[in-house]
């Protein structure tokens, strides 16, 4: 044994665990930002890139500070806020409404997941002639096909997180004789928290989608009606600063969301 | 209170997996379940606490539970079964709260229950900052909050570590000495069988059959590891259960 391990080498033992674990690396997003963004700026400051084809970021930035100076910035955000808060609040609470139902009651269950699969499919922007017969040009209109796009997706992401609820977790309460409703309230609820706010995300996504869509169809102000008017008239300038404030919005919300999710799932290890 | 467990038969599916099990349940006494595993020991729990129904045979319960108690049949998990987004004054406090048990009064409940289970420190961590045997601490400090008549433990120790284990071992014996429980406690693991079991009863392999119920004459509280007179009592178990471990685990399993 000793003369084996004199006369061959020592090697260390190679480490093989690495990788597969997502570590967060702050402002690697940013730089990459920064890098495509310089570079298109230096593409088209130089030629290679046409003007027709992409706007110069900082003509852009310029015209979106020009924007808010001028106050037409939230003369546009503000309608777009409002349709899309108020659009996807009544979505969003149905969803859930209707997710928890299906997710509690075996009738609900077999009677709306059907229903549920065939609306989901559909694009909704086909529909939104149909809501402006139905409810009119105005807003109304809006909210519907907002309300209802972000219906859906909240039903199957709600539905989905109260059927994974840890079931020794409900049977731990019904072993202590919790009434119905506590059970619901106090084991089922809290339970489904992290499915349903991650499928927030995809709702209030879905939510950016249509209202633009909507605003696109009929009115004034909004950051949609903004977009169509700038390629309209092809002033990519104006196009891609209402391209960089939805994405603005698009950040915003998923970080809220966020933010919520560590408020309310500090539970979560 | 006293549990009368009268002829019971269950199956799952075309799974035999109770054989009319008849026993009684003193009150104030411990009664150890053992058995190889897929023996029906946990099925027979959870009959007996209500959580299922059997095909044939029933479970009945004889005298008044304590006064002032709020779930008779109160069960500890393996698995802890806490719930995650509750601190463990929260989780102590969940069934408090469906009888109206709130205030300076549940304070008063929940100090004194951690007190006995040596988890007051810990009042307001949650259970994902605690180890596996602090967690199950939480566990019975929740089944004593509601001064339950029988409890009903479903291998409680077997997802803790060795040492853990016997620190709990002796929480259980000193809360029983304290205040005697009537408890039903299945295990696998012979050794607690006989440190906290006043009777112990041995089920055979699938379909569970009742094999033998043993007395244990030595008191709980002089109970010690290593008690030549346990020892024995261990190897004699084993013995009965030996064969049917054996052939349990070389059988497939259907379920």
């Amino acid at each position: 044994m000793s003369d084996l391990s004199q006369e061959t080498e020592a090697r260390p033992v190679p480490f093989r665990g690495g990788g597969f674990r997502p570590v967060a690396k702050a402002g690697t997003g940013v730089v990459v930002f920064v890098l495509l963004l310089a570079l298109v700026e230096w593409g088209t400051r130089a030629g290679w890139i046409s003007n027709l084809t992409l706007p110069r970021p900082s003509d852009v930035a310029v015209t979106l500070i020009d924007m808010a100076r001028s106050g037409m910035l939230w003369t546009h955000v503000a309608p777009s806020l409002s349709r899309l808060v108020i659009g996807s609040a009544m979505g969003i609470s149905a969803g859930i409404g209707v997710g928890v139902l299906i997710g509690l009651f075996s009738h609900v269950r077999a009677g709306l997941i059907p229903l549920v699969a065939a609306l989901f499919p559909i694009p909704k922007i086909a529909l939104l002639p149909l809501f402006v017969i139905w409810f009119g040009i105005d807003e109304a209109s809006k909210y519907a096909l907002i309300a209802l796009g972000t219906f859906t997706p909240t039903v199957v992401a709600t539905y989905g997180a109260v059927d994974n609820v840890d079931r020794t977790l409900i049977r731990m309460g019904q072993s202590f004789g919790l009434s119905w409703l506590s059970i619901v309230r106090k084991i089922v609820l809290p339970g489904a928290l992290p499915g349903i706010l991650s499928g927030l995300r995809v709702s209030v996504a879905i939510g950016i989608i249509l209202l633009v869509a909507a605003e696109m169809l009929g009115a004034e102000y909004g950051i949609g009606a903004y977009i169509l008017q700038a390629g309209s008239l092809y002033d990519l300038e104006r196009l891609f600063a209402g391209v960089v404030i939805l994405s603005a919005l698009g950040v915003l919300t998923s970080w809220g969301i966020g933010r919520l999710e560590m408020r309310l799932l500090r539970w979560r290890s | 209170m006293e549990l009368n467990v009268q002829s019971l038969t269950h199956r799952y599916g075309d799974v035999p997996v109770l054989q009319d099990v008849s026993l009684t349940i003193a009150s104030g006494e411990i009664l150890c379940i053992v058995g190889p595993s897929g023996c029906g020991k946990s099925t027979l729990l959870r009959l007996i606490g209500g959580l299922e129904r059997p095909d044939v045979g029933r479970i009945l319960q004889r005298g008044d539970a304590p006064e002032g108690c709020l779930n008779p049949l109160t069960y500890v998990f393996q698995d802890f079964a806490l719930l995650p987004w509750r601190t463990v004054a929260g989780n102590v406090s969940l069934v408090l709260e469906d009888h109206g048990i709130r205030g300076g009064a549940a304070d008063a409940i929940i100090n004194d229950v951690l007190d006995r289970t040596k988890l007051r420190d810990f009042r307001a961590a949650l259970p994902r900052q605690l180890s596996g045997g602090m967690k199950q601490r939480v566990a019975i400090a929740r089944a004593l909050v509601v001064d339950p008549a029988v409890m009903l433990l479903d291998e409680p120790l077997s997802a803790l570590d060795a040492q853990t284990r016997d620190l709990l071992m002796e929480d259980l014996v000193a809360l029983w000495s304290r205040q005697p429980f009537t408890a039903v406690y299945v295990t696998h693991n012979l050794a607690e069988a006989v440190r906290l079991g006043h009777r112990i009863a041995v089920l055979s392999r699938r379909p569970g059959q009742l094999r033998e119920v043993l007395d244990v004459d030595v008191p709980l509280a002089e109970r010690r590891p290593g008690d030549p007179r346990l020892e024995a009592l261990q190897a004699q178990l084993w013995q009965v259960m030996k064969d049917e471990a054996a052939a349990a685990d070389q059988e497939l399993l259907h379920v």
